[in-house]
């Protein structure tokens, strides 16, 4: 029972990542029709917001310490960080500490940025193109901006820790009248879960209760009458493009204390919310975020022990092989509208 | 009757093709003297590094690259010499390697291992390399290994240390400088039952790939013949990125120690995971919850940051020691990048170094010349009387007296027992070396189980 509960705990977070990667998608494809394979690049590109603010924060100008030698043996040069020059080595230190949260502010202008001259500079080029076209130009976007990443970055993880109040574990088990030790969660991957739930909340909100938010989802049903009543809806579908484009930015940013960024985390995470989005239901928002989090679960129950040794190596497939299923008995998607993908 | 008569045009004719004849073996005779896959011309020879740019261990293989280049340079009388001066063996005086000029191409292994014999085969075919070296993954040193043996070229293995390299899939013309998973566990098992003492449960994650395989394998046969209970061992892909559905179960298991037989880019993250998950302040069968990984690197801990405080592990080599040849290639290393190389970096360069040097011992680029010339002649390691101590003994290199065993062409040296360091003066000082195993205790002889099976066959001088 223990061992259940702590996989659906795992799921959450991993789900969490699933669902707003597959939001961001499923928008674009509701709102301008684009099948996005940079999505996940943009997640990445969030989590890289998350390593450069850290990066600016630690910025520091050298001292040389005579009193010590570095590992050639000359005197060790000191840095220090400009902010803790600035702001007090305390303050300093924690803003430091803070870099990730405080990406978010960094991240939502730069993430909106980008998403607007994703679409406005080329992704608008392709959409009266077959979608195996869309496909290709997004898919090579999202190498480009992978290979420009590792330019600047690196090819390796670099680590990107949570605040300090946040390491560490809740004992869920003590909570649930088990014995201490046994249902333990890291902090960080609650607050992620929790500020999934407020992302997908807000932008559920917005889809639902503003006039702008109605008039994209009207756009979304009709997009010709829409376009008849005098509405300048393409405006209205590039801000969605930047709007879906800051959440995956978000989702990344968060995500990085959970795994040290990489320059190819997008395209690990691309795929599997491809096949969120195919479950859920293309164009279905709720659906891609009710197939993350089940999807989620699920590969996390497949990673279990005794799963796996009564089918070797399920943890590897699971998530495709519910797709299939899925696209065999039902192939418009969990919440998929009648007619889709089904004609 | 027959009437002979000869024209001027039948004579130029008969001329020509007796020519031709004449000229014939010649050609052949000259083909012939190209006895071996791409000999070098007179004024240059090329090297193959075949090193991950991409994927899980693209740290190793950035660093492993920087060596290779202060090799070439060295080799090539460049720069400060680095360890030419402290080299036991005095035949290499940098002008190169015979006379001719070192260059290099490089290939992209991607950690995958036929990208990795995809990038050397282009490199043996189009570039005409003689030797092939590199790689990080032991997946990937196998493969290509086999490719080089085939192609009769050369091939010195980079970071790998799976025991399979030099035991199943041993190779007459590969040679391997690193030491292997069975060295690990020998030398760490001793040191984790001091630490920690007998009476331990372990539960193994293991990179599902040669290297974990083997891995997993010595250091389980290590830690249970001093007691250790092994609770379970869960196989990971190479691929993975998120530990975390793996480390779950890891908390209800009994366990109370976790050994992560995993490397590069999937150490980082699975204890990076295990730490989030809370296992170091774990109480567990009334004993502090330990981590373990058998095979470390500086890179890895810099990945891991904080995480690898207290961790055990064990490594090749590591840049604070004080024997000459390890501070002349620090010194070389640090002033032309600016850091201190690592073990990938320095298993390179050695190997860079020892074929070089075997290459003049042997005055020819040869392949059998040169395996003949790292075989050795009947040199051995004091202390260890075994029939199957000879080959190659050195110094000089960083490691003390080394010797590049014939049975296998696998290294014999002393192995470093490391622990994350409490409390790190500079961003590179990571790992403390807690203990320097001596070499006969991690000695096996050729036959033994986890090696066993395999042939080096003979040597392949290809074309």
């Amino acid at each position: 029972m223990d061992a259940i509960i702590l996989q659906i705990l795992n799921g959450l977070d991993k789900g969490s990542a699933y669902a707003l990667i597959a939001l961001g998608l499923t928008l674009i494809f509701g709102t301008l029709g684009v099948v996005n394979f940079a999505h996940g690049a943009l997640f990445m590109l969030g989590a890289f917001c998350a390593v450069t603010l850290n990066r600016l924060l630690t910025l520091s100008f050298e001292t040389i310490d005579e009193t010590k030698t570095d590992f050639l043996g000359n005197p060790m040069k000191v840095k220090t960080p400009y902010v803790e020059a600035w702001f007090g080595p305390e303050t300093g230190a924690a803003i430091i500490d803070w870099a990730v949260p405080l990406s978010i502010l960094f991240a939502i202008p730069i993430m909106i940025a980008i998403g607007f001259a994703m679409e406005r500079g080329l992704i608008k080029h392709f959409y009266k193109r077959p979608h195996a076209d869309q496909i290709l130009v997004t898919f090579g976007l999202a190498i480009v901006l992978q290979e420009l990443i590792k330019l600047f970055f690196g090819a390796n993880p670099i680590p990107t820790p949570a605040p300090d109040i946040f390491r560490g574990s809740f004992d869920f088990g003590v909570l649930l009248g088990f014995d201490p030790n046994v249902i333990i969660y890291p902090y960080w991957r609650m607050v992620y879960f929790l500020f999934a739930m407020v992302i997908i909340g807000g932008v559920f909100a917005f889809l639902q209760f503003t006039t702008f938010g109605m008039v994209v989802r009207a756009g979304m049903a009709d997009r010709e009458t829409v376009g008849l009543l005098g509405i300048d809806i393409d405006k209205r579908f590039t801000f969605m493009f930047g709007l879906a484009a800051a959440v995956a930015g978000l989702a990344g940013v968060m995500y990085a204390p959970i795994n040290s960024p990489n320059y190819h985390m997008g395209m690990d995470f691309l795929v599997l919310s491809f096949v969120v989005v195919v479950v859920g239901g293309m164009g279905s928002l709720p659906g891609a975020v009710l197939a993350g989090f089940l999807l989620g679960i699920l590969e996390s129950f497949a990673s279990m022990t005794w799963v796996k040794d009564i089918v070797p190596g399920i943890d590897q497939i699971i998530i495709y092989l519910v797709a299939i299923i899925i696209l065999l008995t039902r192939p418009r998607g969990l919440m998929g509208r009648k007619g889709v993908m089904e004609d | 009757m027959s009437k002979f008569t000869v024209t001027r045009r039948g004579a130029l004719k008969t001329g020509a093709a007796a020519g031709a004849g004449l000229a014939l073996p010649t050609i052949f005779t000259a083909g012939a003297a190209r006895a071996f896959t791409n000999e070098p011309g007179a004024s240059s020879v090329t090297l193959g590094f075949n090193v991950p740019q991409t994927g899980p261990y693209a740290d190793e293989g950035a660093d492993e690259l920087r060596a290779y280049q202060l090799a070439v340079e060295h080799l090539n009388g460049e720069g400060d010499g680095g360890m030419l001066q402290t080299f036991s063996s005095k035949v290499l005086d940098g002008t190169g390697i015979l006379g001719r000029k070192v260059e290099y191409v490089t290939g992209d292994t991607q950690t995958k291992s036929d990208a990795a014999r995809a990038s050397a085969k282009s490199m043996i075919e189009k570039d005409g390399a003689i030797m092939i070296t590199g790689g990080s993954s032991s997946g990937v040193a196998v493969a290509v290994q086999g490719l080089c043996q085939e192609a009769g070229v050369i091939f010195m293995a980079g970071l790998t240390h799976s025991n399979d390299t030099t035991g199943k899939d041993k190779k007459a013309n590969g040679f391997r400088h690193f030491f292997d998973a069975y060295m690990s566990g020998a030398a760490l098992a001793p040191v984790l039952a001091k630490m920690y003492g007998n009476d331990r449960k372990a539960y193994h994650l293991t990179a599902d790939y040669t290297w974990g395989w083997t891995q997993q394998e010595s250091i389980q046969a290590a830690t249970e013949a001093l007691g250790w209970e092994t609770v379970n061992n869960v196989l990971t892909p190479l691929a993975a990125t998120d530990f975390s559905s793996y480390i779950a179960p890891v908390l209800n298991s009994g366990a109370d120690v976790l050994i992560l037989n995993h490397y590069g880019g999937n150490m980082v993250n699975s204890l990076t995971n295990a730490v989030q998950f809370g296992l170091r302040d774990k109480q567990v069968n009334g004993k502090n919850f330990e981590i373990v990984v058998p095979l470390y690197s500086r890179l890895m801990a810099k990945g891991a940051g904080e995480n690898v405080k207290g961790i055990f592990g064990s490594t090749n080599w590591h840049w604070s020691l004080q024997d000459e040849g390890s501070q002349a290639f620090v010194k070389s290393f640090g002033t032309k990048y600016g850091f201190p190389p690592s073990q990938a970096a320095h298993t390179c360069y050695v190997q860079t170094l020892l074929y070089a040097d075997a290459v003049t011992r042997a005055n020819s680029f040869e392949p059998c010349a040169v395996v003949e010339a790292l075989e050795g002649g009947d040199s051995s390691l004091p202390g260890i009387d075994s029939p199957s101590n000879k080959g190659y003994l050195f110094d000089g290199l960083g490691n003390g007296p080394t010797l590049y065993r014939a049975a296998d062409h696998q290294c014999f040296k002393d192995v470093l027992v490391v622990k994350g360091k409490d409390n790190p003066t500079s961003e590179f000082d990571l790992l403390e070396v807690v203990e320097v195993t001596p070499v006969d205790q991690v000695w096996y002889e050729p036959d033994h189980p986890m090696f066993a099976g395999g042939d080096l066959g003979q040597c392949n001088n290809g074309a």
